[in-house]
């Protein structure tokens, strides 16, 4: 279940390309508990990156506060309609996730 | 193989019989930390003051950050934060909840070509202020905002 | 557990769906969704079978817009059933699985990141997006649901006296940020059943109308209501039928 990601990538008139990102992901803190009273194992992402071919668009360190199956946006340049976007996800277990998405116009 | 497509909230929808393949999701390469190594002590620390030492020292109060949480959320779960910087040169934007545990909660790092403004969702434990640290021509400057949380409807 | 993870990794493979990426909200319900398509073609119990026959009132297999009709009478078990009480029953006659071992653990528990009920039911749901709420009152054992629905509403019991009515038959009232629906008017009742399943940020998980159920029900200190009841199924008709054809907006993301 973890590992899932959705992506959408869209290019503004301008060539402003507005990116958002949504993770499917626990980022348990290891602060609660289970039903049974036993601490759930802290589980959560500590590093983001989203990469267009060679180029880092956005490298992202995380803690366990940010939200359950949370999300991350954000915006570059210097691209075209039909550019791949990779993003790729390690967690503190050291579990990956990836996903890709196209630039639209839009 | 049944086919057919169904409009959905989120976006036009096929379903296809077992057996079609989704286009697989790709295991992407992860670019392991060429960039900087993620500061594990600094995520660990418990006070405003000792993570904004560990980001650069001497973060100056800016109105050239724009920060944005909501004044009040039934939702401590899931608040939402944008953070866009003015700052010429900003290379670093980093997200502190001041009453949270550990304050840190992340650092976006912004290259070139990059605008710098991020956005993402955070835990609140409690009302508080949430900082945003911004690192540009090598110096710190920040910004503050106060978020209320509350419980919502049934305590749950 | 390890079965739906099997389940997510099988479906990760003969997935479903091409889903356009031109979505545009932070409801994480979607994964839930995709999951639930996935568990819908997979075949699964002793009779390796998968959902695909399940009649959920408009015949079998034809899911769009099942949900906006349901809960209803069936033939074939002699009850009005809601989307839970059917799934379960589709389990255990197509796939031949054991009712109680599915409905020992339907929804999630604390730290848990969703169940097979929960997935299907979202997915079921958004396949009627947008249509009117409109479960069938025509057979009779349909409209004794509503009436029993509407006199549980008002029955008040338990350690503190709770009704359903207690919170929810008026207008414009609120628990701290939180607005009551009035789930005696077609909007309140429509807003609310139609909002279900939906996407609890608090909960890290899509919640079911039978788990709302269950859950006003423990609120309220009553006893557990069990998934697919007569009295989960009766109340969930008398909030539909008062939604009086409002659309389903279903999954929804809510605190």
């Amino acid at each position: 279940m973890a590992g899932r990601m959705r992506i959408r990538a869209k290019m503004s008139e301008e060539g402003v390309v507005d990116v958002k990102a949504l993770m499917r992901h626990p980022m348990e803190t290891g602060q609660r508990k289970d039903a049974e009273g036993n601490p759930i194992p802290a589980h959560f992402i500590t590093e983001v990156v989203a990469m267009l071919g060679d180029r880092e668009l956005v490298r992202a360190h995380w803690g366990a506060s940010i939200s359950q199956n949370p999300t991350l946006a954000f915006r570059f340049t210097g691209a075209n309609e039909g550019d791949q976007i990779d993003f790729s996800y390690v967690d503190n277990k050291g579990e990956k996730g990836s996903g890709t998405v196209k630039i639209k116009a839009g | 193989m049944k086919s057919s497509s169904i409009q959905t909230r989120f976006g036009r929808r096929w379903f296809l019989g077992a057996g079609a393949t989704l286009l697989a999701v790709a295991a992407l390469p992860m670019r392991v930390l060429a960039a900087a190594m993620r500061p594990d002590s600094t995520f660990t620390a418990t006070a405003v003051d000792a993570v904004i030492n560990d980001l650069g020292g001497n973060a100056v109060d800016s109105d050239m950050i724009e920060l944005e949480v909501p004044p009040i959320s039934d939702n401590a779960a899931n608040v939402p934060v944008v953070v866009n910087s003015k700052l010429p040169n900003t290379t670093k934007i980093a997200i502190l909840v001041e009453k949270n545990p550990n304050p840190l909660s992340a650092i976006f790092y912004i290259p070139e070509g990059t605008i710098a403004f991020a956005e993402t969702k955070l835990k609140v434990a409690q009302t508080g202020l949430v900082y945003a640290i911004v690192e540009a021509d090598g110096k710190l400057y920040k910004k503050s905002m106060e978020t209320k949380v509350t419980l919502g409807g049934c305590g749950g | 557990m390890k079965k739906l993870i099997a389940t997510i990794l099988v479906g990760s493979v003969l997935s479903v769906g091409v889903i356009a990426d031109d979505w545009d909200d932070d409801n994480p319900a979607i994964f839930f969704s995709e999951d639930g398509a996935d568990m819908w073609l997979e075949p699964q119990g002793p009779n390796e079978v998968s959902l695909e026959e399940c009649d959920l009132g408009l015949g079998a297999g034809v899911v769009e817009g099942a949900y906006a009709q349901l809960p209803r009478y069936f033939e074939d078990t002699g009850k009005v059933m809601d989307l839970e009480a059917r799934l379960v029953h589709c389990m255990v006659t197509l796939q031949g699985r054991d009712a109680d071992e599915i409905t020992a653990h339907p929804y999630s528990l604390s730290g848990e990141t969703g169940t097979e009920i929960e997935a299907l039911s979202t997915w079921i749901a958004e396949q009627s997006l947008d249509m009117p709420i409109q479960p069938p009152q025509d057979h009779d054992a349909e409209k004794a649901a509503y009436t029993l629905g509407e006199k549980l509403f008002y029955y008040r019991a338990g350690t503190h006296d709770f009704g359903c009515s207690t919170c929810h038959r008026q207008s414009n009232t609120r628990i701290r940020l939180q607005e009551l629906a009035n789930l005696t008017t077609a909007d309140g009742a429509g807003a609310a059943y139609g909002s279900y399943p939906a996407y609890r940020v608090t909960q890290g998980v899509v919640r079911s109308m039978g788990w709302r159920m269950r859950d006003c029900a423990r609120q309220q200190r009553l006893p557990e209501m069990q998934l697919g009841s007569e009295a989960s199924v009766a109340l969930q008709v008398y909030m539909a039928v008062n939604a009086d054809g409002a659309p389903m907006t279903a999954p929804t993301m809510k605190r």
